[in-house]
């Protein structure tokens, strides 16, 4: 799957809030960036875990939604034109003669003087059911997403959970699904209402059959599904089927950077607070990822790190020129790149 | 608190801090992922039915992250959604699975 690689100054795993300002301080020391992230759009935490919810600690901005402030760096950083590769995990990085090589779960190659880890608490992944027997069954008859439709035609399926994704893929798979079901643990759903009526109406016509309960177990051989135990207020009932797709929400793990040869302390890697370089010569790592005495997870602190992260990286990118410090109050570059010079 | 190997604890917090801090604060083993801002369940408990009546009703949020818990009962919270105050002194509660 490999593809010419992409070369570029700075290459930046994770796309949340601090990897999105790297992007800002970088750019004011003339630095290009592409950025990687296993999400389908930027933000991390503030747009997957609590987009609606207010954020009272930014400096000047006495209050915004996660989302708000998502919006608002994009804006920020459109004049450094960054570039985004979503829907894929950076899983290797390797040392190359002129700086690192790092490759995505999509075969993207990227190339670069210096890499960034801006992984937050690692990557978003979906949560996995946590019932002994589960594993057994995953990837044959259980699954946590969905790759491909057609691998579900004729399949009788049960989607558990009662959020968007579960209703979602309940309602794409309907028209080439063999039986069809949906369990959850209360009769409201907190998906989108025009979501839920089209469920309800599917139901009524019975399509798609409602179970509200938990599933307790998972009974078949070979990893091949027969039937799934779902306990409800009533006791329990078994609900035969071939194929359950859990949606649980997802949860964070630092995945395959655990691999990449950087000193860590627990899941977080270590860094110089002067200049937010890992023990890899050239490779930084900022945010809620990295950690040194004192650290405390705020974005706040995140932005900060980005601007001393930038004179460093800018020695790689640039050795033979020489920084100097300006505010972007006198930065005429900046000025011109945003149009107002 | 009662952890998950059944083992008892006695915990002591300040009144107005969550019931997952006092876990937390008392170094037990609860993940509490994001922090106390009903947005991860990974904070969940059981709490001993007696008890139930005295805290508030859940509100929309926590009901809508136990949905992505495991193993919910009628008596499952979400312990960043507890805040302690002077009548929930001796509160008993159990520590879910974790997932
Ligand atoms: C509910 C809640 C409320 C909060 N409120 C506040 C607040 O009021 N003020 C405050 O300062 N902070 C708050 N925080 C904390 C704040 O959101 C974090 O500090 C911040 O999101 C960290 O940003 P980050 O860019 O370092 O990482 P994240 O936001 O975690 O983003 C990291 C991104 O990297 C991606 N990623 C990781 N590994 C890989 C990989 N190998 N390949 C591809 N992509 C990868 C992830 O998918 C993710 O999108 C809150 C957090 C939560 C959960
Ligand atoms: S700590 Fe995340 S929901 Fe309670």
């Amino acid at each position: 799957m490999s593809s010419e690689p992409v070369r570029t100054d700075l290459v930046i795993v994770g796309a949340g809030p601090v990897g999105l300002f790297a992007v800002f301080e970088a750019g004011l020391l003339g630095m290009s960036c592409h950025l990687v992230d296993n999400l389908d759009r930027p933000g991390g935490q503030c747009a997957e875990l609590y987009p609606e919810k207010p954020i009272y600690d930014i400096p000047a901005v006495p209050v915004c939604t996660g989302q708000e402030l998502v919006d608002r760096l994009m804006q920020q950083i459109r004049p450094f034109e960054p570039t985004f590769h979503f829907r894929q995990q950076a899983e290797r990085l390797e040392r190359i003669e002129k700086g690192w090589r790092v490759t995505t779960s999509a075969g993207t190659v990227f190339e670069a003087p210096a890499v960034v880890i801006a992984a937050g608490a690692g990557s978003f992944v979906p949560r996995r059911m946590p019932l002994p027997e589960a594993s057994s069954f995953e990837d044959r008859s259980l699954f946590y997403v969905v790759r491909r439709r057609e691998d579900f035609r004729g399949r009788n399926i049960l989607v558990a959970g009662g959020g968007d994704s579960a209703l979602d893929w309940l309602l794409e798979l309907e028209p080439l699904a063999g039986e069809l079901a949906i369990v959850h643990r209360r009769k409201d759903f907190r998906a989108k209402p025009d979501s839920v009526e089209r469920m309800r109406g599917l139901i009524e016509a019975g399509r798609i059959r409602m179970h509200i309960g938990q599933i307790v177990g998972l009974e078949g051989v070979d990893g091949r599904l027969k039937a799934v135990r779902i306990r409800n207020p009533e006791g329990e009932i078994r609900h035969p089927c071939d194929t359950v797709l859990a949606f649980y929400g997802l949860k964070m793990e630092l995945g395959p950077i655990a691999d990449w040869g950087l000193e860590l302390e627990g899941s977080h890697i270590k860094v110089d607070t002067a200049t937010f370089e890992t023990n890899l010569p050239g490779v930084f790592a900022v945010g809620d990822i990295c950690t040194y005495p004192g650290k405390l997870k705020l974005i706040l602190s995140g932005f900060h790190e980005t601007a001393l992260m930038s004179h460093k990286a800018f020695t790689y990118c640039f050795p033979e020129k020489r920084l100097v410090f300006r505010h972007t109050t006198s930065s005429s570059d900046l000025r011109k790149k945003l149009g107002v010079a | 608190m009662i952890d998950r190997e059944g083992v008892e604890h006695e915990l002591e917090g300040e009144v107005g801090w969550s019931l997952m801090e006092v876990i937390r604060e008392a170094g037990l083993p609860i993940e509490a992922a994001c922090g106390g801002c009903c947005a991860c369940a990974t904070c969940h408990v059981y709490v001993e039915p007696e008890w139930l009546p005295r805290l508030e009703e859940p509100c929309e949020d926590e009901n809508m992250m136990l949905d992505e818990a495991f193993e919910v009962r009628d008596n499952s919270r979400l312990s960043c959604q507890i805040r302690l105050t002077e009548e929930l002194e001796g509160i008993r509660v159990v520590l879910a699975p974790e997932f």
